[in-house]
Parts: structure tokens; sequence; C-alpha cells
């Protein structure tokens, strides 16, 4: 059982100081998700109940494929996660992401990743762990000084 | 943010043992968390204060209760500003040699 709860909910936070908006764009665009997510490019008009989908860098593959659950823009947002990049993370059932912006002082954000619904995708949960943690901290490099996190 | 309240929030015995349990397993109340320690309620929720000010305990309500999670990410920060000055030469060497045997095959 205690093992089950430390899987199921992952949250990953960081502060920048950047302003909600620019987070917003930063997790909303591809020429910005191309530059800290992996290559990534993030393909979704962000409205409930249409497609999140995120292709590798040559558009070739997809590598998540999901649905926007809830959008506030630029506080907050929702939406199903599925990695297609691996086979194993891809036979699972869907898990959920949420995105929230907070406005702090002094032109500083707080941005939370709450990575849940996973008790029916160990692997994913296993794969995801370290990979947030990279892609905040790339985030954050780059929101605060425009170039991608070196490697 | 400055690295100040990461740092300090650290210096000290009792909140990193209260990050050591949340590294065990996290999503704990402050319920649960309060009766592995010798202290008053009232003693660990400030001391948890302190680590949520610092970034590295987040929050989140489930029901009437409050979950906290062990945040990493503040450490991996601290990391990256040694550490990559070094893996930044590893990983650029292998991207080198992939490139060589990609071009090459």
């Amino acid at each position: 059982m205690s093992t089950m709860i430390q899987t199921t909910v992952q949250m990953y936070a960081v502060f920048i100081k950047a302003t909600p908006e620019q987070i917003w764009d930063a997790i909303t665009k591809p020429e910005f998700t191309s530059r800290y997510f992996y290559g990534s490019l993030v393909d979704s008009s962000f409205e409930a109940g249409k497609p999140y989908r995120s292709w590798s860098p040559d558009r070739e593959k997809l590598w998540v494929d999901g649905e926007v659950l809830d959008s506030d823009p630029p506080r907050r947002l929702s939406y199903t996660w599925r990695a297609l990049y691996d086979e194993e993370t891809a036979a699972e059932e869907p898990s959920r992401v949420s995105w929230e912006i907070e406005p702090q002082d002094g032109g500083v954000s707080k941005l939370t990743v709450v990575h849940d619904q996973l008790e029916r995708a160990p692997k994913t949960a296993e794969n995801v762990a370290g990979g947030w943690m990279y892609i905040l901290s790339g985030l954050k490099t780059l929101l605060e000084t425009g170039e991608p996190l070196a490697g | 943010m400055a690295d100040d309240p990461v740092f300090k929030a650290l210096a000290d015995s009792t909140r990193r043992l209260l990050l050591d349990r949340l590294y065990e397993r996290d999503g704990r109340s402050l319920t649960e968390l309060e009766s592995d320690l010798e202290m008053t309620r009232f003693g660990v929720m400030k001391h948890l204060r302190v680590l949520e000010d610092a970034g590295l305990v987040v929050t989140r309500r489930s029901g009437r209760e409050k979950l906290h999670y062990l945040n990493p990410v503040p450490i991996r920060l601290i990391h990256d500003r040694w550490i990559d000055k070094y893996t930044e030469h590893r990983v650029s060497a292998l991207a080198d040699l992939k490139r060589e045997l990609e071009e090459t095959a």
C-alpha cells in the first residue's frame, strides 16, 4: 500500500523569474518545447476535449498522445498522458499531467507539475520520475537565460 | 529565486529528517509526519513551512487533509550549478561520437 501512494502522484515545483504568460508560452508553443522537452514539439489547440499531442523533433513519431481536460491560460493546464515512445508505457492506461502557474512577489512565478492517476501506469511513473526534474530545470534555464541547458 | 532559502532549510537536522521521511514515501499528512517525530505539532508545522517556502516541499489538498510531497527540483538546480561544467563535456563527447558513428554507418 505504501509504495502505491508513492508512485501514483508525483509533484515537482520550481520558482522561475518570468511572468505567468511567458511560462504559459513555454509550455504550449512547439518552438519553446523543442528547446527543453527532449526536442519534442507540442501540438494542441489547448481547448478542453481537444487532443494534446507531442511529436518527435523530426515530426515523424508521435511521442505523447492525450486529451486536454482543463485549460485556463495562463494559470492552469491539465491533460491526459500516454507515452508512446516506449512500448511498455504505450500499453498502459493514460495518466494525467497538470501544470499550475502562480505569480509570486518580485516578478517570480511558481510553476508546479502534478503527474497523477498513475495507478494503472507503473512503468510510466518510473519512466517520468527523473524526466520532470530535468524538464523543469531546463525550462527555468531557458526562460531566465534564453539558453537551453547544455546536454 | 535565490538559493539561500534552500541552504537555510537544509541546515537543520529535523528538516532533513522530514525530507528523509518524504523521500521514503511522500504524500503524507501532518498527522503522519508528526507521529514519526518527538516534537509538537506546532514545531513540525513550523519546519514544514520553512521547507515549503524554500520549495523543497510542495503540498496539495486531498479532502480535509493537506498532503506533503518532496520536491527535488531545487536540489537538482544546485547540482546543475556546479556539476554541469563536467557533465557537459561528457555529454557533448557522447553526442559527437554518436554523430560520427551514424555518419560512417
